[in-house]
């Protein structure tokens, strides 16, 4: 249990490379995980490619979502918004290098709901974005 | 076996009643509970009396005229009657089975408040209630165009009694409240409440999720006309709670649920409802839960409601002080002489979610989140926060494991 707190969790947590806000952005996104409270809202740059060129998250939450949303950022720059569609629950898993039960997991997943709520251009995200 | 004061309650003893505490949640990490404000865990006279109503006596009451509906029928109105003695009722037609306290709190909004409340009448709420009894109102609200006030909360997490002065002379209609918060613990004067609140003429509904199992408590002598409260939260099983009303109000209500069992005489266009408290509980109810909970109740009145609440007063007196003393910390809520056996903190620069999953690592149940009190959290500027609780089987040695708990999320939140 305690290898949920990896290094490199605790170490984006308290210093993380991707926080704060972009203004102007072309992608912004905001949602927050009801049963914690948790809130995160993401914004992007693209380029004339559809690149994402910079990214930067804002808000409140636990570490293995602040973690998540860091890493998460890191992981999509240079990436085309068609390939960030591609992103899966594995994905973030994987960069994580952790293994969540069914409530951490939303933790661990919000930034990516929001990430592709922004990229998918919806009103509302939904826990379908990141289901298997 | 009667008990006085004077005898301490033998937490030792009391452990051994409850299988669940004997577990590890891991090899060699044994559990330490501390999470009996979500729900109790069970001694095995609950399990066991559900148990053998399944494996005796299992079949539908009311009605049936076999041996088993004979028996069950009878256990399941026994659970009745020992619940209304536990909260001073005198009539058991007075104690309504439901699923839970919300249940029973949507059925007083549901059918008292919308046969008697009208447009522009006012509710008198407080800002440390859990949504089951803001949401049922809310709801209301929207439909009847009523007004809803709140009492607020000091800093020190009592209710504002001042405040309470001046809405009552808004004439509310109905004031509801709850006895304990989940959140502070907070012990609200409800004796006073109710007593203020009826000479303007108001109906009190108190929420007694948290007091009832934790407090000796007498709706007579506290003068309370609705009374909602859980089965699962006082060592009984999920699934069954109970509604309190006074009869007048009770009669005057129209049905909730409409179907079997609720009815006198049924038509085909018309249906005359049954007595009280049947009126309320349409089709097969929760026989099993409703049999455990009154085997709850049993366990309950032989431990003595005057020691477990002096139990839990010794245990909440203790970890107060304990955790106080944690740097970094900051507890929630009022002194222990004003609060029950919950403590809500936040630690700087943790999250409550990682506090717990930490804890949790280490066997210690604790609960994260806003508790269903987001607007409490707000109030204080709060989106969560960790709550640790305890019950009549809690001790002080797993007061010290969690406050070593706490020092090893320190340590890797550096
Ligand atoms: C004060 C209070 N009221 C109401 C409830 C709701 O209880 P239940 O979920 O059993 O309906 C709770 C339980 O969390 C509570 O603590």
């Amino acid at each position: 249990m305690d290898d949920l707190y990896r290094e490199i969790i605790i170490e984006r947590y308290k210093e993380p490379l991707y926080r704060g806000v972009l203004e102007p952005h072309d992608i912004s996104f905001e949602d927050e995980n009801p049963l914690c409270g948790d809130h995160i809202r993401i914004d992007l740059r693209v380029d004339e490619n559809s690149r994402v060129v910079e990214a930067a998250f804002s808000g409140h939450g636990c570490a293995i979502s602040q973690a998540s949303a860091d890493l998460l950022l890191e992981s999509i720059i240079g990436k085309t918004l068609d390939e960030v569609k591609q992103l899966s629950k594995q994905d973030v898993l994987e960069l994580l290098g952790i293994e969540l039960g069914p409530v951490r997991l939303k933790c661990a997943l919000l930034p990516l709901k929001v990430i592709k709520a922004g990229v998918y251009g919806l009103g509302e995200a939904s826990d379908s974005l990141v289901e298997e | 076996m009667t008990t006085t004061l004077t005898e301490r309650l033998d937490v030792m003893r009391i452990r051994e009643d409850f299988p669940v505490l004997k577990r590890e949640v891991a090899p060699g990490v044994p559990l330490v509970y501390l999470d009996s404000t979500a729900t109790s865990q069970k001694p095995l006279a609950v399990i066991r009396a559900m148990n053998d109503y399944y494996e005796r006596s299992n079949a539908n009451i009311h009605r049936g005229v076999h041996t088993l509906a004979e028996e069950a029928t009878a256990q399941y109105e026994a659970a009745r009657e020992k619940i209304a003695e536990f909260i001073g009722v005198r009539k058991s037609r007075e104690v309504v089975f439901v699923r839970n306290t919300t249940e029973a709190i949507n059925l007083v909004a549901f059918s008292w408040g919308r046969k008697f409340l009208q447009r522009g009448d006012r509710v008198l709420l407080t800002e440390m209630e859990h949504h089951s009894n803001l949401v049922p109102w809310q709801i209301l609200a929207q439909e009847k165009e009523i007004l809803l006030d709140f009492i607020p909360v000091t800093t020190d997490g009592l209710l504002d009694l001042e405040e309470f002065e001046r809405l009552l002379n808004l004439k509310p209609k109905l004031v509801a409240v709850t006895q304990m918060s989940n959140v502070l613990g907070t012990i609200n004067p409800v004796k006073k409440l109710t007593q203020r609140a009826h000479q303007v003429g108001a109906v009190v509904l108190v929420d007694g999720a948290q007091s009832v199992p934790h407090l000796p408590v007498n709706v007579q002598d506290l003068e309370i006309d609705f009374l909602a409260f859980s089965a699962h939260k006082m060592l009984g099983p999920t699934g069954i709670g109970v509604l309190f009303g006074r009869e007048e109000l009770l009669e005057a209500m129209p049905p909730f649920l409409g179907g079997g069992d609720m009815i006198k005489k049924v038509h085909l266009r018309s249906f005359s409802p049954n007595e009280l408290p049947h009126k309320f509980e349409a089709g097969t109810p929760a026989i099993a839960e409703a049999i455990g909970f009154g085997a709850a109740i049993d366990y309950l009145k032989q431990v003595g409601m005057e020691r477990v609440a002096a139990h839990e007063h010794d245990i909440i007196s203790y970890a107060l002080e304990a955790l106080s003393e944690i740097e970094g910390l900051t507890l929630y809520g009022p002194s222990a002489d004003q609060k029950g056996a919950v403590v809500s903190f936040t630690m700087r620069g943790v999250h409550p979610h990682d506090v717990s999953q930490i804890l949790d690592s280490q066997g210690i149940a604790v609960r994260a989140g806003h508790h269903c009190a987001m607007p409490l959290h707000e109030k204080f500027g709060l989106p969560a926060t960790t709550r640790a609780s305890f019950y009549l089987y809690n001790t002080r040695q797993e007061v010290d494991q969690l406050v070593q708990g706490l020092a090893k999320v320190k340590k890797i939140f550096g």
